[in-house]
């Protein structure tokens, strides 16, 4: 039976990794490497990297970090943060990352997605949508959450998706950081708008929180960070866990 | 030991070159014919689509090449799939090394069972070499829209919407719709079996 995936998330900021809440106040978490690996070791399925300071002078540094990750661990890994063009994605893949992330030059330009999907496959192209509530509609926000769109979250997920997107990676910034849970309905609807899978990410705190996100939501994967950084909750304690509550998870 | 990875349009060479490098094997990337044939053991990787993969390898003649090796050859993921005989991914002819052998759409019959199946599945009745120290039920890491059939070449099963070869072999070919390079201990495993047929 397919399982139900659960992916650290490191945000990379000059090559080390941060935390912060809701987007802002960053705490450093460590070296990416030595974090990546000891997922590895905890059972991650998966992991993410988002360098959010990405600007082209540091790409070089990010395609670096890159390959040291990929000789490292033996788990798929996807790469986020200021990727443009098929280039961007090129270095990414020569570099050993097996997926990348795109989020904001997808809302710029959705014809990137069709295009590195058609050059890449669409097994490796992964849209980030970070959704927020505004005058009641989960609408897609950009930069990191600082740039409103007038995209609902469930038109563009339908979008990216007949575009070619492999799986979409979806955060709500109403319960990025708050440790208060999921949120169970733009999930849920995402998840049942598309068939392509949906990654959940922002809010988990408790072990519980990742039982309703795959049993309520319909998620496919959940994403966290923090949690699992700061060793809040082990990763083998939560996926006995999961396992316990019959919801199917590799041990 | 000899090993070479075949170059060709489709990526994930790297991940597998870090594999092997991780289980201490400096392998070679080629598309020279001459280093394919004469190496101890080849491995034809690939993710992408079919028909063009199959085009590429065909106008440089490396289609001919493939199915003339008489060492241990893995393929690996759509690897596999273009050993088998035709895709219905847009509607291609493949190698026919595992004949008889289709590779069909995954058509879900409900939500919200996805297309490709991304993620950890089991892989069950294993048999030959390359599994061997590998337990039953082991969990390996898919990515795929489309899957190979059953068949008398079938050397593992997986179940996602409905039972398929999740590994092939036949003679000196083996195939596996699974990303050994990805798969953690058990895929490092498979990988050292390999090497070691």
């Amino acid at each position: 039976m397919l399982t139900k995936r659960i992916i650290p998330c490191l945000d990379i900021k000059d090559g080390r990794t941060v935390k912060g809440t809701n987007f802002v106040q960053l705490r450093d978490a460590g070296d990416p490497v030595e974090l990546a690996m000891r997922y590895c070791e905890e059972g991650a399925d998966e992991l993410v990297f988002l360098d959010i300071t990405a600007t082209t002078e540091k790409r070089k540094t990010l395609a670096k970090l890159v390959r040291d990750i990929a000789t490292h661990i033996n788990i798929p890994f996807t790469v986020g943060g200021g990727i443009n063009s098929i280039e961007d994605v090129s270095v990414l893949l020569e570099n050993g990352a097996d997926k990348i992330s795109i989020n904001t030059s997808a809302v710029r330009n959705p014809g990137l997605i069709d295009e590195l999907a058609k050059n890449f496959g669409s097994q490796c192209v992964v849209v980030a949508i970070d959704a927020k509530i505004i005058s009641s509609e989960w609408t897609v926000v950009t930069h990191g959450g600082r740039t409103p769109t007038t995209l609902l979250t469930i038109d563009w997920a339908k979008e990216v998706s007949a575009r070619g997107a492999g799986e979409i990676l979806l955060t709500s910034m109403e319960n990025d950081g708050t440790k208060t849970g999921f949120a169970i309905d733009i999930t849920n609807a995402v998840s049942k708008s598309v068939n392509i899978p949906v990654i959940a990410s922002g809010g988990a705190g408790t072990m519980e929180h990742f039982t309703e996100v795959f049993t309520l939501a319909n998620a496919d994967a959940a994403l966290a960070a923090s949690i699992f950084h700061f060793k809040e909750i082990p990763i083998p304690d939560l996926k006995k866990y999961l396992a316990d509550q019959k919801i199917p998870v590799r041990l | 030991m000899n090993v070479v990875i075949i170059k060709y349009n489709a990526g994930n060479i790297q991940s597998v070159l870090f594999a092997l490098e991780r289980i201490g094997v400096k392998a070679t990337v080629t598309d020279d014919p001459l280093l394919i044939q004469t190496a101890d053991k080849v491995i034809f990787p690939g993710v992408g689509e079919a028909s063009t993969a199959m085009s590429y390898l065909k106008e440089r003649e490396l289609d001919k090449l493939i199915i003339s090796l008489q060492q241990p050859v893995l393929g690996i993921c759509l690897g596999m799939q273009l050993l088998c005989e035709y895709s219905e991914e847009n509607d291609t002819p493949c190698l026919s090394v595992f004949d008889k052998v289709f590779v069909r759409k995954f058509i879900p019959e409900d939500l919200p069972v996805k297309v490709p199946q991304i993620g950890w599945n089991t892989i069950s009745g294993l048999k030959t070499g390359l599994f061997s120290s590998i337990e039953e039920k082991s969990y390996c890491y898919f990515v795929h829209g489309y899957y190979a059939g059953m068949s008398s070449y079938t050397i593992a099963t997986t179940d996602y919407v409905q039972l398929y070869s999740s590994a092939l072999k036949k003679n000196n070919f083996y195939g596996v719709q699974f990303h050994p390079e990805k798969s953690a201990k058990a895929g490092e495993q498979l990988l050292k079996n390999f090497l070691s047929l």
